[in-house]
């Protein structure tokens, strides 16, 4: 299981508890996660499934670097963290 | 006649509302975020906002009970692409069109005699149709799908978007749309079939034999009289335009002082002759020209403008106004324009005097009387 944890600048819009959740790829495990939480989905990817533009997701401290298909492998343990780019000002 | 108006803004929705001698603050909802531009429906008296938070994308919010409490409503997504298919570049800008909601930018009411329905424009180019006021939406496909779309351009912004909707008061399936910068595209079926339009509208800043090319004017906003839908004005790019025939046709006004320049429009509801204009100097300047704020009226189809600046900052003014930052209520006496510098300014007098509001608000992207 990954643990998932979210900017708190997030929660004010949507709540997004920190979570564990399967899957050994970053596609599979927001999957989980958002299934218990749809709302939280559209605020993290677009409606392409794509992470959004001003959004970066980091594995164990590295970032995600397959933004399209969320390809990147996680690990049993894992830990991610969804947070904000500075880019989206 | 109006009493209240909403101001969308960077930082937050503001409602002004009228007291016995003046307009004042009232409210304010969402502060802190980017509200593009509202709906006040008038056949049920719900509001309809959207929000840009920038990292977490477009929302909507509604409101049921005048703007006292909001709740998050569906926004308009984009399905996903056809297997195989490969979006074309956006024209003059070397970037595959993206099929993701990038900003609402104009949310109006269907007609009168179709409850629920709720037309939304977007960028990059979507128009959406709901029917049941908000609480879904689909993506108009018939528009989407022609291949003409694709050859649309971009804006201020990378990507082309639809601005101006304009559902005809005889007839809700009938509707107008203007494109930035994709035109003038009119359907007279509810969105089943549409077609491009807008012979007489040019553009000086295309190659030539370009020019006149319908499916990639920049309009920068359109308006229809509600008395009278056969007139319709343009604020374009490249100047000022009106039909007289549904806008099948167009002519070109020149020569009006101080600018023709500039991006709202509003015509007065029952004189189609009547229209207001807040120019700007053209164009990479984008802003009030010798630094007076002004609004040009016409009052007799566009043969003659009057300057109107009592009221309004006359010196050392960089305030530009955005296409939805003018509007006039349901008589016409009644305007109100915002600005990028946070200005909002009211006339009850057809725009013969303002009276400023506040001069202290976050940049105003869009105003709407509640009518």
């Amino acid at each position: 299981m990954a643990t998932i944890r979210f900017t708190q600048n997030i929660q004010r819009h949507v709540p997004c508890p920190t979570r564990e959740a399967e899957g050994s790829d970053l596609r599979t495990v927001l999957d989980h996660y958002f299934r218990e939480n749809e709302r939280a989905r559209g605020y993290v990817l677009d409606e392409q499934g794509k992470i959004r533009q001003h959004m970066v997701v980091f594995i164990d401290g590295e970032m995600a670097l397959d933004r399209e298909k969320l390809s990147d492998r996680v690990q049993p343990g894992s830990v991610i963290d969804v947070i904000q780019s500075l880019s989206g000002g | 006649m109006s009493d209240r108006c909403y101001i969308s803004t960077r930082k937050g929705l503001f409602t002004v509302t009228r007291g016995k001698s003046r307009w004042t603050i009232k409210k304010a909802a969402f502060v802190g975020d980017n509200v593009t531009v509202m709906m006040a429906d008038p056949r049920n008296g719900e509001l309809l906002a959207t929000l840009n938070h920038g990292h977490f994308g477009v929302k909507m919010q509604r409101s049921r009970n005048g703007g006292r409490t909001w709740k998050e409503s569906t926004t308009p997504q984009y399905p996903p692409m056809p297997e195989g298919y490969v979006p074309k570049p956006v024209p003059f800008f070397d970037k595959p069109l993206d099929w993701s909601l990038k900003l609402v930018w104009s949310i109006v009411p269907g007609g009168a005699d179709q409850p629920g329905v709720v037309w939304c424009g977007t960028r990059p180019g979507g128009l959406f149709k709901s029917e049941d006021n908000g609480d879904s939406w689909e993506l108009v496909r018939s528009l989407w799908d022609d291949p003409m779309r694709e050859l649309w351009g971009p804006n201020g912004a990378e990507w082309p978007g639809i601005h101006s909707i304009c559902v005809d008061p005889r007839d809700s399936s009938h509707i107008t749309i203007g494109i930035s910068s994709g035109g003038v595209w009119i359907t007279r079926d509810g969105g089943k079939t549409w077609k491009v339009t807008g012979g007489g509208l040019r553009s000086d800043y295309v190659p030539e034999g370009q020019t006149q090319d319908p499916n990639t004017q920049d309009v920068h906003c359109l308006t229809q009289c509600a008395a009278d839908p056969e007139k319709f004005w343009i604020q374009h790019h490249n100047g000022i335009f009106k039909s007289t025939d549904g806008a099948a046709s167009w002519s070109e006004i020149k020569d009006v002082k101080p600018a023709v320049f500039g991006f709202p429009v509003a015509v007065h509801p029952k004189d189609p002759n009547t229209a207001w204009f807040v120019p700007s100097t053209k164009d990479e300047k984008r802003c009030p020209t010798d630094g007076c704020v002004v609004v040009n009226r016409t009052r007799d189809g566009g043969q003659t403008f009057e300057t109107l600046r009592k009221g309004l900052p006359q010196k050392y003014a960089y305030d530009l106004v955005y296409r939805h930052a003018l509007d006039v209520d349901e008589t016409g006496d009644r305007l109100v324009f915002g600005s990028t510098t946070g200005s909002v300014w009211i006339s009850e007098d057809g725009g013969d005097s303002w009276k400023e509001v506040s001069s202290n608000l976050p940049p105003v992207y869009a105003v709407n009387f509640a009518k």
